[in-house]
């Protein structure tokens, strides 16, 4: 893992960008290490979350943009618990995802097309359409094997239904989306 | 406000379909209980995690019009949800709407404002603080004497304690308070609000694998006979996904993994296919079996 260079420009405006989007103050992190700790996603992890604190300290965008730990972050709010000064470090790794996913990086990409197939789903029926899901989710990356060995498993038990549950309101679910869209969202 | 336990209750989609036996046990024991549960009229799926990881105003709206569906009813005292991702969802929704500027967000997204004053609750905080374990305990006939359980809440059932405001954020004991209300034997079990792997079965399956691998291994270790949980996900990534996690790890697990409603079912003396037990993946037979043979021993 690569040791943060203090020699590089500090990007202001980012800092100041994640400050506004999260609430938090990410000067008040001393680094204690409490949020790496206690992640159970360290290990996979190629920031540790205190790391990404001092990378935002230090204002460096292009490092956190890119990395892949904001993407498997699975917000199980064990940093934001411990965190000794009270900063909410889990919605800090939202925001910091939102902002990759602006500017259009994913190096996570099974993460980020498994979210978004999901949002379809939401957008397109009301609920989540489990079946649905997965065979987009399928086509779009090409993992056709996901879970196969699941399938043989999870058919007899008629727990997933096999057509999408429509609400009534479905309009209102798009409508959410469409203003959401307008007003600068994806 | 009414004196009756009467709540809107928001199922979540995986109600309908992947835990629809969590639906169903919850409905079965509130009913049994006397908590009225009314459906949210045409509710919507909260968004989920993949919602908040996009953006938080959207996140919010999705679980603002639940909230304002919600305010259509009458006399209810809140909203309650059996699913802590969509509890989750509901109350971060609700607790950053109290910021006027956010809330001005969330409501240009919906067809009308909601007003955003209705408690909002866990079925398993309505069961613990409003009956409470005693209450519970006055109407098993059935006591899951011998059952060897531990207790797993999941990481966002109590976290974080701002926001979820509901037993202890490190040690939650709610669910070790009921399932020894209905007799059962509670292993003490360190990683209560460790994360299982989440909703990564799918995109990083070697993510569950390890962390629900290592909470499958701490519990046999710590004496337990089976898991009881509170959340779809959870249950899901520990049952359904066991013969995966056994393949990764080499382990040999077969630990049946309930929800504590179905436990408190077969307590309040419901039968097994009532609670749709034939649901769970890993057979519960056993277990049963064992439980009737301790309940035997401990009558005679
Ligand atoms: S727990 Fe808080 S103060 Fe400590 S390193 Fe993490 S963010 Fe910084
Ligand atoms: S919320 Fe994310 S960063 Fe924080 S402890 Fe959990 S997985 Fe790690």
């Amino acid at each position: 893992m690569d040791t943060i260079q203090m020699s590089h420009s500090v990007d202001a405006e980012f800092i100041r960008q994640v400050e506004q989007e999260s609430g938090q103050n990410v000067s008040l992190c001393y680094q204690c290490g409490n949020c790496t700790a206690g992640c159970p996603y360290t290990e996979f992890y190629d920031i540790p979350v205190s790391q990404i604190m001092r990378g935002l300290q230090a204002g460096q965008r292009d490092k956190l943009m890119s990395c892949r730990s904001i993407w498997l972050c699975a917000t199980c709010e064990s940093c934001t618990t411990r965190c000794p000064n009270n900063i909410d470090v889990a919605r800090i790794m939202d925001i910091l995802r939102h902002m990759a996913r602006k500017a259009g990086k994913t190096p996570e990409k099974e993460v980020k097309t498994f979210c978004d197939a999901f949002l379809d789903s939401v957008r397109h029926h009301g609920r989540v359409f489990e079946m649905g899901l997965m065979t987009k989710y399928m086509t779009r990356t090409g993992r056709f094997l996901t879970d196969m060995d699941l399938s043989v498993k999870v058919l007899p038990k008629r727990k997933l239904a096999m057509t999408p549950h429509n609400i009534v309101g479905k309009k209102s679910i798009a409508k959410i989306f469409e203003r959401y869209n307008r007003e600068g969202g994806e | 406000m009414s004196d009756t336990l009467r709540f809107a209750y928001y199922p979540g989609c995986s109600g309908q379909g992947t835990s629809i036996e969590y639906d169903q046990s919850t409905r079965a024991i509130c009913k049994a209980l006397g908590i009225e549960l009314v459906d949210i009229p045409d509710w919507s799926c909260c968004g989920s995690t993949p919602a908040h990881t996009v953006d938080h105003v959207l996140s919010g709206a999705l679980s603002a019009r639940n909230i304002l569906q919600a305010e259509s009813l009458q006399d209810v005292r809140g909203i309650i949800t059996p699913c802590p991702s969509c509890l989750t969802n509901l109350k971060t929704a609700s607790h950053r709407m109290r910021d006027a500027a956010f809330k001005a967000k969330v409501d240009s997204l919906l067809d009308k404002p909601c007003r955003n004053d209705l408690p909002i609750m866990s079925v398993l905080q309505v069961i613990y603080q409003e009956l409470g374990p005693e209450a519970v305990k006055a109407k098993v006939t059935n006591p899951l004497t011998g059952l060897k359980v531990a207790p797993y809440y999941g990481c966002i059932m109590n976290r974080p304690p701002e926001i979820m405001d509901f037993d202890d954020c490190e040690n939650p004991i709610a669910m070790d308070r009921l399932m020894e209300a209905v007799g059962a034997e509670v292993m003490p079990f360190p990683l209560k609000v460790e994360c299982c792997g989440a909703s990564y079965g799918i995109a990083k399956n070697e993510v569950v694998t390890k962390l629900s691998g290592k909470l499958l291994d701490i519990a046999v270790d710590c004496g337990a006979k089976s898991m009881v949980t509170a959340c779809p996900l959870c249950q899901m990534n520990l049952d359904m996904r066991q013969d995966q996690i056994n393949r990764a790890n080499g382990s040999k697990h077969s630990i049946p993994i309930f929800y504590y409603t179905q436990l408190i079912g077969l307590a309040l003396g419901m039968n097994g296919s009532s609670l749709m037990l034939d649901k769970l993946f890993v057979n519960p037979s056993t277990v049963i079996r064992e439980m009737k043979a301790s309940q035997a021993a401990a009558a005679s």
